[in-house]
């Protein structure tokens, strides 16, 4: 949609299509300026942290789940952590690794869903996957089996792909068997052909030349790329526990969203995701992901959003190739889950959803009765920086005709993969630009 | 393809909800391309930015009513909707969200906003059929993929969809699953809970927790005695039945009744 008049000039989509929820954003240009950004969230807020208070510490997996019908395992995952951390308890190697296996097929449909049926499209001119289908099938069947690949993996080691059931605090409920798991293998060999192509091809897409000067905040685990576990990491220095990162962070709540928006200190806007896991752990990935990266032309960081897909999609190698590590190794974890009684203390667990760090903090009574509740999903943390980002693009894109702008400016967006259902849970673009 | 596109249209709408049951139509990996063939696909924002004019055969409707602009948009939605079906515990009984229609109004609310008055959002959380006339409901939380298929298909056909509505029990008894309450003692929603999953949680020595909400005639009084029978405390047999659908009539009733048991036991929380 676009609105002139003397002096002004607006352009707008009514609906940001291929995110997860619903927002709209409004981008004002003056006399040959931006001089005004804002993401709007205006998915109906669903108060997840209100309806947990009163449920038991058992229950946090399940009903977290449903924040997300994308990203289920992120949620259930990081609440796991939380209330393992608030009890004391640690869960051993075993149940860590199917976890792992779990998640990982969570990346792979998330990641596949991403770049080629959601992203893909902007940079090669298409309405949708289905346009796309029509000029090039064969990259979209090659999405469309890496997706359901990681669904498999979800449904063997989860039950079900959307909103797994085998998951509970301190574990699984039942451990697949090595010949269940052992079956995956070959799937996954093919995924990981298919992961390897899906790079190439979006190597060779073109990209606008713009660089975001990024605070990057992702987990760290030793010796290997982050996913489950692990210390928060940022590109200026930081270095702490979960913890210390929940209290480190202040969640506003603006006017136009429904989104809360984060900062560190109330101050610092950061990035998690992709660029800041690739940025702050390429030299953790496995030698495989590695050369795919170099090969697409990545070096050991990634500054340019527009380059997210690639990260994306070396992300999607690196998945593949831990699934398969994973296994090989596997031995079902027995018994399949620890006890984890409730106690009275805060626990706050972190892990690394699709789309970036998402952390749970819990308050438990002695009888395992969750008090309080907050959860910070990535899309509320990078709310910041993709409107940073917005401003950035706009003023160097301003050539562009209402069209072309406007589509540039939903590609920004989905650079960063927004899951607006997590955040509060559209994108409605709007640019308002008066010309001299 | 011929000029004239005489194909169906086919619209997703979404209201609050996680996304996950028009992720299910994504899901249909092997069938996806096909159905795009079969159907053009008019309205689907989380798939395209291309969005064509109704009014549409077939609206598939996620999600439920909390705002009062939710309220508005699906009484056009119905409008423009020639056959329109619900899909998910969200739209069919008011979701997980729905549970602040236990609470008191707006505390939820200002539970995890520090500004309440920047929001427009209702103190229920209602089913698309409060609101207006509803085709065909499709359960789950998720729904199933296969089911989801099946309604489309039988809709464009102008056929009911084949859709069962027996209990989980049926399902694990056809699975060959060992029963879990009476093997084990396992507490399990089952003999209640619609099927459709396939008795997923049964298959993973866990009691289904009610994803498909209740069964028509649903016994629910019965099977609640059965559970505090078993040494479940009411105030947590409330709780199983307060879930993804506890806007379901039979589940919201039998929470409630446990509830009071639990007050006059004086072990609420």
């Amino acid at each position: 949609m676009t609105h002139g008049g003397s002096g002004r000039r607006t352009v707008g989509v009514e609906g940001l299509s291929r995110v997860e929820g619903e927002g709209s954003l409004r981008i004002e240009v003056r006399d040959g300026s931006v001089t005004d950004v804002s993401l709007s969230i205006f998915e109906p807020p669903r108060y997840f942290e209100a309806m947990l208070v009163g449920r038991r510490h058992t229950e946090a997996p399940d009903i977290t789940a449903r924040i997300c019908g994308i990203c289920p395992v992120a949620y259930q995952m990081s609440a796991c952590a939380a209330v393992e951390d608030a009890c004391g308890v640690e869960v051993g190697p075993r149940i860590r690794d199917l976890r792992r296996l779990l998640y990982c097929g969570e990346w792979i449909q998330s990641h596949a869903l991403h770049v080629t049926l959601l992203h893909a499209p902007d940079f090669l001119g298409c309405a949708d996957a289905v346009e796309l289908a029509e000029r090039d099938r064969p990259s979209v069947e090659r999405a469309l089996r890496l997706k359901q690949a990681g669904n498999l993996l979800m449904q063997t080691v989860g039950g079900r792909a959307v909103h797994p059931v085998n998951i509970r605090v301190g574990g699984f409920y039942k451990a697949p068997e090595p010949a269940v798991i052992g079956g995956l293998a070959d799937r996954l060999r093919v995924a990981l052909e298919d992961a390897l192509a899906t790079v190439a091809w979006v190597s060779g897409f073109d990209v606008p030349d713009t660089e975001g000067d990024y605070r990057f905040v992702s987990l760290r685990e030793p010796g290997r790329y982050p996913v489950g576990s692990g210390r928060v990491v940022s590109s200026d220095g930081l270095d702490v526990t979960p913890a210390g990162f929940a209290d480190l962070v202040v969640e506003e709540h603006l006017a136009r969203s429904t989104a809360l928006h984060a900062t560190l200190g109330g101050r610092d806007t950061y990035l998690t995701g992709p660029l800041a896991r690739y940025s702050l752990n390429s030299a953790s990935l496995p030698e495989v992901a590695r050369q795919a990266a170099a090969s697409a032309g990545l070096g050991a960081t990634c500054t340019n959003p527009f380059r997210s897909i690639v990260v994306r999609s070396v992300e999607l190698v690196f998945a593949c190739v831990e699934a398969l590590r994973l296994i090989e190794a596997y031995e079902p974890p027995s018994p399949p889950s620890v006890a984890v009684p409730g106690v009275a203390a805060t626990g706050v667990g972190a892990t690394e959803a699709p789309r970036g760090l998402l952390f749970h903090r819990y308050t438990l009574d002695d009888e395992g009765i969750i008090r309080h509740a907050q959860i910070v999903p990535p899309t509320s943390q990078n709310q910041g920086t993709i409107e940073a980002d917005l401003r950035r693009v706009a003023q160097e894109s301003l050539a562009l005709d209402d069209e072309a702008l406007t589509w540039r400016c939903e590609q920004t967006v989905r650079n960063h993969d927004p899951c607006i259902s997590c955040a509060a849970h559209f994108l409605d673009v709007t640019v308002d630009r008066r010309a001299p | 393809m011929s000029p004239v596109d005489d194909r169906p249209t086919l619209a997703v709408w979404k209201f609050a909800s996680c996304d996950g049951c028009q992720l299910s139509l994504l899901d249909c990996e092997d069938d996806l391309l096909a159905l795009a063939g079969t159907v053009r696909i008019a309205h689907f924002t989380e798939l395209s930015r291309a969005t064509a004019d109704g009014p549409y055969d077939l609206s598939l409707v996620e999600g439920s009513i909390t705002t009062a602009a939710d309220a508005e948009r699906i009484q056009e939605v119905r409008m423009l909707s020639r056959t329109l079906v619900t899909i998910g515990a969200c739209a069919t009984a008011g979701g997980i969200q729905g549970l602040r229609n236990f609470a008191a109004g707006g505390e939820y609310a200002s539970t995890v906003y520090a500004h309440p008055e920047y929001l427009s959002s209702l103190d229920t959380s209602t089913p698309i059929a409060d609101h207006v006339a509803v085709d065909y409901e499709l359960h789950g939380c998720p729904i199933d993929k296969g089911q989801l298929l099946e309604v489309i298909v039988a809709t464009l056909a102008g056929r009911t969809p084949v859709v069962p509505g027996h209990s989980v029990c049926q399902e694990c008894k056809a699975n060959g699953t060992v029963c879990l309450p009476v093997a084990h003692g396992t507490p399990c929603l089952g003999p209640v809970t619609r099927a459709g999953c396939g008795a997923l949680c049964p298959t993973v020595d866990r009691g289904c927790f009610g994803c498909f909400g209740p069964t028509d005639g649903a016994n629910t009084a019965s099977l609640a005695a059965h559970l505090r029978a078993g040494g479940m405390a009411p105030v947590d047999a409330s709780r199983l039945f307060r879930t993804f659908n506890a806007g379901a009539p039979a589940f919201r009733e039998e929470s409630l009744a446990q509830e009071a048991a639990a007050v006059e036991e004086g072990t609420a929380p």
